[in-house]
């Protein structure tokens, strides 16, 4: 079976092409790591996945089901920037969720409902380290903590794919590895597909149980506008990491993929 | 040690990165305030030298002595303390406008930045209505509504609410998508993100938004009052000018822009204090 199913995929901006000829397999639980120099819409392709953008041309299924032309709650998100609500706490920004199904009306929980819900959203900050930290504003947490915050908020929704669009980005060397270990965890204990773009190649490897490159195949300034760029590279992070115990992957192993990957010939023409 | 050209060393510095020390500050900040008074002094004392009755330029005795009449004195026709009558009048149709205003403008203003098809339908016909310039439809007020309470409140609100309004729907405009994505992934409605994300966060931007136009909303009020009116702060320095009564004209102003001070620093209070988050965001 497998969780998505991307299905020659093409989008234009106003005839300009920006991916073409997509098609990729996911199984559930993989963590497919998208990576490409800037421009070439690996993050286009995640808001596509994300609904935020339809294809122009193509079909994406989910579960067998055509993907529904808006957002959903199956598939949480966690941006580099702006993906938590600078107006709530930590707590509240966690609890929304709850709220948002729970309360159709007022999108807000009284009384007991209310207390559940805050202790349900306590113990998954806990579980990312914000436990201590539940009634800070985001603006008073630091990068790093904002964007436990976000994952946080994005997994009480217990979604079945979680997309990250350049999550760690902005985030300094330390801080980053040890928000590396804490997602493999959830993902092991979710057992969510997760999509994330990165610019990271190391991050892609240590992280990702496959790999995708985008690129453009047809680069030249004449031809940057009728030929989009597409999936190059698709590798299969070797050791597997799933379902390996918790235990980092083997350092070996990664070297010798990055070194792979660099070693490739640029940009062979499509379909080769 | 300076050996470029003998200036001392805080000289050096470009003048973009000088800073006043505290003292220096509140000296700097209340300068403008004492010339202006020394001005008025000096030419008050030149004016009623030369003539004792002068009413252009009140000495401070008789502007103070105007001021108490005003404030404390019942007026011998209507019994009434004028001061707090005019202040309340004015103040209950000052308000009156704002909070109308504001509320008209959060909820259209967040409806049309935010659905589109409220946006299709509505965003050009606000764009024209709040070109027309109130003053002008002033007139038209009076005879739909008459002189009495409802054109002034009317003439606030029409003069207000379009800016309010369209300011929002730039500020909601403004909000990141990602944070539209974000709540829509965790299965908020429509409703509910109104509700819960948008609306909050858009309140203390219409408290900013208010703030600005509280002068222009003084100005439509004054406007109306002067027209036509019986009693306010605007009616009552429009009658008074006609006895050339600068001693009670001038404390009237200084009243007046006291009371839009006091409104705008409220406000700015209340910002900072019901919404801790947003101060704490923009630095």
């Amino acid at each position: 079976m497998t969780a998505v199913s991307v299905r020659n995929v093409w989008k234009e901006y106003d005839g300009r092409i920006v991916l073409e000829q997509v098609s990729l397999e996911v199984e559930p639980h993989s963590f497919i790591a998208l990576v490409g120099p800037s421009g070439c819409g690996k993050s286009t392709f995640l808001r596509m996945l994300l609904s935020a953008e339809t294809p122009t041309k193509g079909d994406i299924l989910f579960e067998g089901e055509r993907l529904p032309g808006e957002p959903t709650a199956d598939r949480g998100v966690v941006f580099q920037r702006y993906s938590v609500f600078p107006h709530l706490t930590v707590l509240e920004n966690v609890v929304l969720g709850k709220e948002f199904a729970a309360s159709p009306l007022l999108g807000k929980l009284f009384g007991k409902a209310r207390k559940r819900a805050r202790e349900e959203a306590a113990e998954i900050l806990t579980a990312v380290g914000l436990g201590d930290f539940l009634h800070l504003y985001p603006s008073q947490l630091s990068g790093g903590m904002q964007q436990r915050l976000a994952i946080a908020q994005a997994l009480i929704k217990r979604p079945k794919i979680l997309l990250l669009d350049e999550p760690f980005g902005a985030l300094d060397p330390g801080i980053r590895a040890e928000i590396h270990v804490l997602m493999l965890k959830l993902w092991r204990e979710t057992r969510m597909t997760v999509f994330m773009v990165t610019h990271d190649l190391s991050e892609a490897f240590h992280l990702g149980t496959r790999v995708i490159a985008f690129d453009r195949p047809r680069n030249r300034p004449e031809e940057r506008d009728r030929y989009g760029a597409t999936i190059t590279h698709d590798l299969a992070v070797w050791p597997p990491k799933y379902p390996v115990s918790d235990t980092h992957i083997a350092s070996g192993g990664t070297t010798r993929l990055l070194d792979e990957l660099e070693a490739l010939p640029g940009r062979p023409g499509v379909g080769h | 040690m300076d050996r470029a050209g003998g200036r001392p060393a805080v000289m050096r510095k470009r003048m973009i990165n000088v800073y006043p020390t505290r003292g220096a500050a509140l000296f700097l900040a209340a300068l403008p305030f004492l010339l202006l008074l020394l001005a008025y002094l000096a030419g008050s004392a030149a004016r009623l030298a030369d003539n004792p009755d002068d009413k252009l330029l009140p000495s401070f005795a008789s502007i103070g002595a105007g001021f108490a009449r005003m404030a404390f004195e019942a007026d011998p026709r209507t019994g009434d303390v004028l001061l707090w009558v005019d202040t309340a009048a004015s103040l209950a149709r000052l308000l009156a406008g704002l909070a109308i205003a504001t509320v008209m403008a959060g909820v259209f203003g967040i409806a049309i930045g935010l659905v589109p098809f409220v946006r299709t339908t509505f965003n050009g016909f606000v764009a024209v209505i709040a070109m027309i310039p109130p003053l002008a439809i002033l007139p038209i007020l009076f005879i739909i509504f008459g002189l009495g309470e409802t054109s002034k409140v009317a003439l606030i609100v029409i003069g207000v609410a379009p800016v309010v309004m369209r300011d929002m729907i730039l500020r909601v405009d403004e909000m990141p998508r990602e944070l539209m994505v974000k709540a829509q992934t965790l299965g908020a409605s429509t409703w509910q993100i109104a509700l819960r994300v948008v609306v909050p966060q858009m309140m203390p931007r219409l408290i900013d938004s208010v703030r600005l136009s509280l002068c222009s909303a003084w100005l439509f009020l004054i406007a109306a009052e002067a027209i036509a009116s019986q009693s306010g702060l605007g009616y009552r320095i429009f009658l008074l000018r006609r006895y050339l009564a600068m001693d009670t004209i001038l404390p009237y102003v200084a009243w007046i822009t006291l009371l839009a001070f006091a409104l705008d620093f409220g406000l700015r209070r209340l910002q900072g204090k019901a919404f801790p988050w947003f101060a704490q965001g923009r630095t």
